[in-house]
C-alpha cells in the first residue's frame, strides 16, 4: 500500500468527493489562490497547507471558490448553500478564527435543523487547521475542538493520522449533519499507508492503536501520537496500555472507553487544549459517572496549562504535553 | 400606473392585511400571558415585505430577521401553523422548537427568521450562491434593518455577494430604531443606503408605507439580480407600530409618534386610496378580504390554543439526522 502524507490523503479525499457528487464545492480563503493577482496563476496556492491543491484545475472555478477574508460570510455562505441543496466544504484557515465567525457556526449552522423542527438539513463541512507546534503564537495555535464539542448540533472530527484523515473527511462530506473537521498542523506531514481508493470511516467509532492491560489512555488528535510514544517507552518497564483514539469527539465512542477502563481499572486522558472545561475533564467525568466501580486508581489528566499558547519555540515546547508527561501519569495510576 | 392584475392586487392586499391582523391579534394575546418568549411585531412595515415578496416564487429564498412574521406571511407561509408555532405547539411550523424568532419553511424558500441581528445576510449569500451554481434562475433575499446595518456580518455579506456576483438582494428596512435606540444616534452617517452602494451594488429606494413604491423598487432590484448582474439592494423606510418586542414600554418614543404614524402612514389605507383613485379595484372586494382575514386569524388563534404540546421525548429529537 502506498505511503502518503496526511496532506495528500486529505487532498485525495477532496478529489474523490468532488468527482462523486457535483453538489460538493469548496469555499474559503486562498483555497485556489491567485485570483486577482498579477501572475494570473489561478490555483497557485491550493490552501495554505495544500489540502485543496489541484481542485480548481480539475473541477473549475465555480466549485473552488476563493473568498475575501470574511469568515462569517464564508460560513454563512456555506450554510445558506447547504440549506439550498448543496454540499459545501468550507475552509476556515485557522481554528482560532472560529472566534470571528462563532455566531454563524454556533447560532446558525448548529441549530437550523433543531430550530426548524427537523424539517431541513444543513450538510456542510468546515475544515480548519488546529493546534500548536508551529510557533504560530496565541492566535494561530489553539485547538478549539474542545469548545466546539460542547455545541449540540455539530459533529467534531479530530484525526490523528493520514489514513484516518482521508476516511473521516470522506465521511464528513457525505454526512447530512454539519461537521467541523480539525486538521492538526503537525498532522499534514505525517505519513502512513493510505489506499488510493475512496473509503469512509464511520463517526463515533474509536480506534485502538495500542492494546494493553495496565492502563487505558485516551488521547485526541496529535496527542494520540505523543501518547503512543509514551506507551511504547513503558514497554521496557513491563507496562502495557490500551490507547484509544476516539477520532470524533462528537459523537463520542463512550462504549470503547468504558469497556477498556473496565478491563484495566485505570485511566489517563491526554489533550493539548488547556485543562478547564475541556475534553480530558469531559472523559474523566463520563468515566467517573458511568464506570466508577471499574476504577482502581484516580483518573489522571494530561493537558496544556491554563495559558495562551506562547510563541518562542522552547516556551511552546514546554506548553505542549510531552511523552514523558504521559508516561509519568500512567506510572502514577499504577502506584 | 401599475401593471399588476386584479388578482395580484388582491393577493398583495390580502397578505398585508393578514400580517397586520396577525400582529394586532398577537399584541392582544401576548398581553394575556399565554405566549412565552420574545415576540417582535412587524405591523406598519407590511408594504415592504409584501412589495418585495410578490416578485418571488417558492423556488426563490428569503432569510428573515427577529421581526420575521411579516416576511414569512408575505412569502406564503402557512398562517395557521405559524400561530401554532408561536404558541409552542408540536403542530407549529417548527414543531414548537423555534417559536416566533425561528419560523421557517425551507421547502417554500423561507430559510428562517433569525434571532441574531445581522445573522441572515451571510446565509442569503449562500442561498444565492446555490442559485448561481445550480443555474436555476432563482434569487435569494435577506431582510435587515438600520440595526443590522451596524453589524459587520452585513458588510461581509455585501462584499462577498459582489465579489462572487451572486443573485442576492439585500432588503434594508430602515424603521428608525435599533431596538430602543434611534438610528440617528446609532448610525454613523445618515445615509445607510450609501453604505450598500459603496460596495458597487445598485440601490433602489422606496417609501415603505407604499406597496406600489416598494413593488417597483423591488422589481428593478430583483430583475437586475435575476438576470445575472450580481447583488442589488432595496432600501425602504417605514417605522414600526409596536415596540422592539412585546412588553417594550417604548419610553424612547415621543408620546404621539405611533398615533401619528398610524394616522398618516398606513400602508393599508394608502393601498385602498391608490386602487380607488386609479380605479384598479372595487373597495368592496377589499372589504370582503378584510372579513376573510379576520376569520382566518380568529381560527388560527382558536386552533393554536388547543393544539398539541410536546413531551420530554421531543426535547432531544432533531438535534442531528444521525448521531
Amino acid at each position: 500500500m502506498p505511503i502518503k502524507t496526511a496532506r495528500d490523503a486529505l487532498n485525495e479525499a477532496m478529489f474523490h468527493e468532488f468527482a462523486r457528487d457535483p453538489n460538493v464545492f469548496a469555499i474559503g480563503e486562498d483555497i485556489a489562490g491567485g485570483r486577482g493577482g498579477s501572475s494570473g496563476d489561478i490555483g497557485c496556492v491550493g490552501g495554505i497547507f495544500g489540502v485543496t491543491k489541484g481542485l480548481v484545475a480539475e473541477f473549475g472555478e465555480e466549485r473552488v471558490i476563493d473568498t475575501p477574508i470574511s469568515e462569517s460570510a464564508i460560513v454563512g455562505a456555506a450554510a445558506g448553500a447547504a440549506l439550498s441543496g448543496m454540499r459545501p466544504v468550507a475552509e476556515i484557515m485557522f481554528a482560532d478564527f472560529f472566534g470571528v465567525c462563532l455566531d454563524q457556526v454556533m447560532n446558525q449552522v448548529a441549530k437550523f435543523r433543531y430550530m426548524f423542527g427537523g424539517k431541513t438539513k444543513c450538510p456542510l463541512v468546515i475544515r480548519c487547521n488546529t493546534g500548536a507546534g508551529y510557533s504560530a503564537a496565541a492566535q494561530h495555535s489553539q485547538t478549539m475542538y474542545q469548545m466546539m464539542t460542547a455545541i449540540p448540533g455539530l459533529k467534531v472530527v479530530v484525526p490523528s493520522n493520514a489514513y484516518d484523515a482521508k476516511g473521516l473527511l470522506i465521511s464528513a462530506i457525505q454526512d447530512d449533519d454539519p461537521v467541523l473537521f480539525f486538521e492538526h498542523k503537525l498532522l499534514y506531514q505525517s505519513e502512513c499507508e493510505v489506499p488510493d481508493e475512496a473509503y469512509a470511516i464511520p463517526f463515533g467509532e474509536a480506534a485502538m492503536p495500542r492494546e494493553g492491560e495496565h492502563c487505558t489512555v485516551v488521547a485526541f488528535g496529535q496527542m494520540v501520537n505523543v501518547a503512543a510514544q509514551a506507551i511504547d517507552s513503558l514497554a521496557a518497564e513491563g507496562i502495557t496500555c490500551d490507547l484509544i483514539d476516539p477520532r470524533t469527539t462528537s459523537p463520542l465512542d463512550e462504549e470503547t472507553i468504558l469497556e477498556s477502563v473496565e478491563a484495566t481499572g485505570r485511566l489517563v486522558v491526554v489533550d493539548e487544549s488547556p485543562p478547564r472545561c475541556g475534553l480530558t475533564a469531559d472523559i474523566a467525568g463520563m468515566v467517573a459517572d458511568k464506570g466508577f466501580s471499574s476504577l482502581r486508581a484516580p483518573i489522571k489528566q494530561v493537558t496544556a496549562p491554563h495559558s495562551p499558547v506562547p510563541f518562542a519555540a522552547e516556551l511552546e515546547a514546554a506548553y505542549l504535553p510531552k511523552a514523558q508527561d504521559v508516561a509519568a501519569a500512567i506510572r502514577e495510576t499504577l502506584k | 400606473m401599475t401593471n399588476l392584475t386584479e388578482q395580484q392586487l388582491v393577493q398583495a392586499y390580502r397578505r398585508m392585511k393578514t400580517i397586520r391582523e396577525f400582529e394586532e391579534r398577537l399584541h392582544i394575546e401576548i398581553a394575556t400571558g399565554q405566549i412565552a418568549g420574545f415576540t417582535h411585531l412587524y405591523a406598519g412595515q407590511e408594504a415592504i415585505a409584501v412589495g418585495v415578496c410578490e416578485h418571488l416564487s417558492d423556488a426563490d429564498s428569503i432569510v428573515s430577521t427577529h421581526r420575521g412574521h411579516g416576511h414569512c406571511i408575505a412569502k406564503g407561509a402557512d398562517v395557521l401553523k405559524m400561530m401554532k408555532e408561536i404558541w409552542g405547539s408540536t403542530e407549529g411550523t417548527c414543531n414548537g422548537k423555534g417559536g416566533s424568532m425561528h419560523i421557517a419553511e425551507v421547502e417554500r424558500g423561507i430559510l428562517g427568521a433569525n434571532g441574531i441581528v445581522g445573522g441572515g445576510p451571510p446565509i442569503g449569500v449562500g442561498a444565492a450562491l446555490a442559485s448561481k451554481l445550480k443555474k436555476n434562475n432563482t434569487v435569494a433575499l435577506s431582510f435587515g434593518g438600520d440595526g443590522s446595518s451596524n453589524q459587520g456580518t452585513t458588510f461581509e455579506a455585501m462584499n462577498m455577494a459582489v465579489c462572487l456576483k451572486v443573485p442576492k438582494i439585500f432588503v434594508m428596512e430602515n424603521n428608525g430604531y435599533s431596538e430602543n435606540t434611534g438610528a440617528s444616534y446609532s448610525s454613523g452617517g445618515i445615509d445607510i443606503a450609501a453604505r450598500a452602494e459603496s460596495f458597487g451594488m445598485p440601490v433602489f429606494k422606496a417609501d415603505g408605507s407604499d406597496f406600489f413604491s416598494v413593488y417597483d423598487a423591488a422589481n428593478k432590484a430583483i430583475e437586475y439580480s435575476r438576470r445575472g448582474d450580481g447583488p442589488s439592494v432595496v432600501y425602504a423606510t417605514m417605522m414600526r407600530y409596536f415596540g422592539h418586542f412585546e412588553g417594550d414600554a417604548q419610553l424612547y418614543r415621543a408620546k404621539d409618534e405611533v398615533k401619528n404614524l398610524r394616522e398618516t402612514s398606513d400602508c393599508l389605507d394608502n393601498f385602498r386610496t391608490r386602487v380607488s383613485d386609479d380605479k384598479l379595484l372595487d373597495l368592496a372586494v377589499l372589504d370582503a378580504v378584510d372579513d376573510e382575514v379576520l376569520a382566518l386569524i380568529e381560527q388560527s388563534v382558536q386552533d393554536a390554543k388547543v393544539a398539541p404540546r410536546g413531551t420530554l421525548a421531543d426535547v432531544t429529537k432533531d438535534v442531528y439526522i444521525n448521531y
